[in-house]
């Protein structure tokens, strides 16, 4: 453990989301993050990534059951805290942005009057200095004359704005945790840069512990310190940035990392690696690895239960194989 | 020689509706376009959004009518065509599988729909074709009985592979096709697409905006800047060394998985194109790193040199 994980911002510990006691979505799910850093959740879509952080959050729909040994933020248990309480804390110590910044801007306010509310209704700011401060934070985006925007609706600005617009109002009352999910994901690739260049800085400059979801490799590597990959409700493997790139161990991280195509790597027309098959749902009682059928090196003993394995310097993995395993030797 | 398909200085107007007054300048979504693309290759195009990418490809489906210009199939101009004649040369496959399958019609169906609209092949030779179409994309005659909703979404989009490729079409339209699926399924997708190329000869216009599939798949790169191609070269030479500043600012913004480098800076700053409102000169003049004072006036050449095309007065002068 590093020093700075002794004390962190979040702690979640065995977290376990069931969807109507038919789908096991989240499967004991454990993870912490640090101020000041950047740990992304890395998967698929059903993943139970998007999920966990809903969990935290207490957001999920009805009919979706939470339960964990502890979600902890600054040392508060989340778990035993009322809607009253919880409500208190998201938009101020705990923000959260989204993917679809369209969706999640009300069309029928005014930037000003949106970014303003979160500051009158968590620190009774009366709307003048509400105002100011939303101003000031625009500016602090990247957003050229935010008098201007403030006083516009959200149809008016394109998709870049509109989230340096929500990066914004995540920041109003200085919050020590900000969860992001897939903040670029619906933004040109031009576009994502800009975006995530400004969410790094912001992050350094205030101390952040940003918790980062994204199914881009990419994004990861460039922006993590930190990574959680995960598969099938688990956290498969999890360690430094670089340790897990640099020697990537889970079967389904390799498989992954093997996939997409890297301009000057993969060669033009060659077959990319692939992953056979699709995932897996989850039901209640299901045991072993819920890797095991898309697995190349899968055995009969993967239906039992599958141990966390060390892979040296906080680097762990959920598989039977050794760290230094190859396809040959597993075969 | 005869391209498989010739785009000759292709334009597409969209008027603005809704104003009072009727002041809304028309959009010119697609602005003189033209390349011409030999059987068997794979031209990826890539652009921001807004760019025209899709409306070029709505073009040349046929689903959009010109406002000026020329597009030929095999030497065969596609103005006036039949639609079912139209139909044997091009199909499309679209980047979400979820709404491009009717979910009331069985997957067998699906496929076959094209077979059963150009109506001169008898029933069995329908489902025969139909059968080996799928089998050749990897869906079982057991799924071949089923809904699209029962179906995930790699296994759609290989049905509307199998749909485009029953009529063995000339060019294969690909808008977007595995930007809705997740990273392990559009490598299967991409490693079918390719295979099938080879094997059956296809030549395929790829629109992405995803450079590294792109880079993956395609044999030529054509990059498309508020309506115009404003660089075109073979793959590799294109991403080994891009000339058009604007190509140069896509390529550094895509972030491979090396933890050893940053988030790039693009160097764009904060203009975003705008189709409703074209700068003079240069179109890519407000947003580019190396604009100098006769970008904002002269409309760049189309430059062509060694298979390449550059659109930029850094290469007119140099």
């Amino acid at each position: 453990m590093t020093a700075s994980l002794q004390d962190p911002v979040l702690s979640v510990a065995n977290l376990r989301v069931s969807i109507g006691g038919r789908t096991e979505a989240v499967r004991g799910m454990s993870l912490a993050v640090a101020r000041g850093e950047t740990h992304c959740m890395v998967g698929e879509s059903g993943c139970g990534k998007s999920i966990s952080a809903l969990s935290v959050m207490n957001l999920l729909p009805r009919g979706i059951i939470r339960t964990a040994d502890h979600i902890r933020f600054q040392g508060q248990d989340l778990l035993a805290m009322s809607e009253r309480q919880m409500s208190r804390l998201r938009g101020d110590k705990i923000s959260m942005i989204f993917q679809e910044p369209m969706t999640s801007l009300n069309p029928a306010y005014t930037i000003g009057s949106q970014m303003s509310e979160v500051l009158e209704r968590h620190r009774r700011a009366i709307r003048r200095q509400a105002m100011d401060r939303a101003a000031e934070l625009l500016a602090r985006v990247g957003i050229t004359a935010p008098g201007m925007r403030l006083g516009q609706y959200p149809h008016q600005l394109s998709g870049g704005l509109r989230q340096r617009v929500m990066i914004a109002m995540a920041l109003m009352c200085d919050p020590e945790l900000l969860i992001a999910d897939e903040p670029t994901t619906a933004l040109d690739v031009t576009v994502q840069a800009q975006i995530l260049r400004l969410l790094q800085k912001l992050q350094q400059e205030l101390g952040l512990a940003l918790l980062l979801i994204t199914h881009d490799l990419g994004v990861v590597a460039r922006m993590a310190q930190r990574v959680s990959v995960m598969y099938a409700g688990e956290v498969v493997e999890t360690g430094a940035v670089g340790d897990v790139f640099a020697a990537p161990t889970h079967p389904y991280t390799r498989g992954l990392l093997d996939c997409i195509p890297v301009p000057g790597k993969t060669q033009t027309g060659e077959p990319l690696g692939n992953i056979p098959g699709m995932v897996p749902r989850i039901p209640p009682g299901f045991a072993g690895c819920g890797f095991r059928d898309r697995c190349m090196s899968a055995a009969p003993e993967c239906a039992q239960a599958v141990p966390l394995r060390d892979a040296g310097g906080d680097h762990s993995y959920l598989c039977r194989l050794p760290p230094d395993w190859t396809r040959a030797s597993a075969a | 020689m005869t391209y498989a398909i010739e785009v000759r200085n292709v334009h597409r107007e969209f008027k603005q509706s809704g104003g009072i007054v009727r002041l809304r300048r028309p959009v010119r979504a697609v602005d003189g376009v033209t390349f011409s693309l030999p059987a068997g290759d794979v031209l990826g195009v890539v652009g921001e959004s807004g760019c025209g990418k899709s409306t070029l490809a709505r073009l040349i489906m046929g689903l959009l009518p010109l406002t000026s210009g020329e597009i030929l199939v095999d030497g065969r101009s596609l103005t006036g065509m039949d639609r079912r004649e139209r139909a044997r040369l091009i199909q499309p496959v679209f980047q979400d599988p979820f709404s491009s399958l009717n979910p009331r019609h069985r997957i067998r169906d699906i496929v076959g729909l094209p077979l059963a609209s150009q109506g001169d092949m008898p029933k069995a030779r329908q489902v025969d074709r139909v059968m080996e179409m799928l089998a050749r994309v990897g869906i079982s005659s057991e799924m071949a009985e089923r809904m699209p909703g029962q179906l995930s979404g790699g296994q759609r989009q290989r049905v509307a592979i199998a749909r485009a490729l029953v009529l063995h079409p000339r060019i294969v339209v690909c808008d977007e096709p595995t930007s809705a699926l997740d990273v392990s399924v559009q490598a299967q997708i991409l490693n079918l697409l390719t295979e099938l190329r080879r094997e059956l000869g296809l030549t395929y216009l790829f629109i992405s905006h995803n450079l590294a599939v792109v880079e993956h798949i395609a044999t030529e790169v054509a990059v498309m800047y508020l309506g115009r191609i404003v660089e075109q070269a073979p793959a590799q030479e294109l991403f080994r060394t891009p000339a058009h500043p604007y190509t140069r600012a896509l390529l550094s913004s895509v972030l491979t998985p090396d933890p050893a480098l940053g988030i790039p800076d693009v160097g764009l700053g904060d203009a975003y194109p705008d189709p409703t409102n074209v700068p003079p000169g240069c179109r890519f003049h407000p947003r580019c790193p190396s604009a100098f004072a006769e970008c904002a006036v002269t409309m760049p050449d189309n430059i062509r040199k060694d298979g390449r095309l550059v659109e930029c007065l850094l290469a007119t002068t140099s």
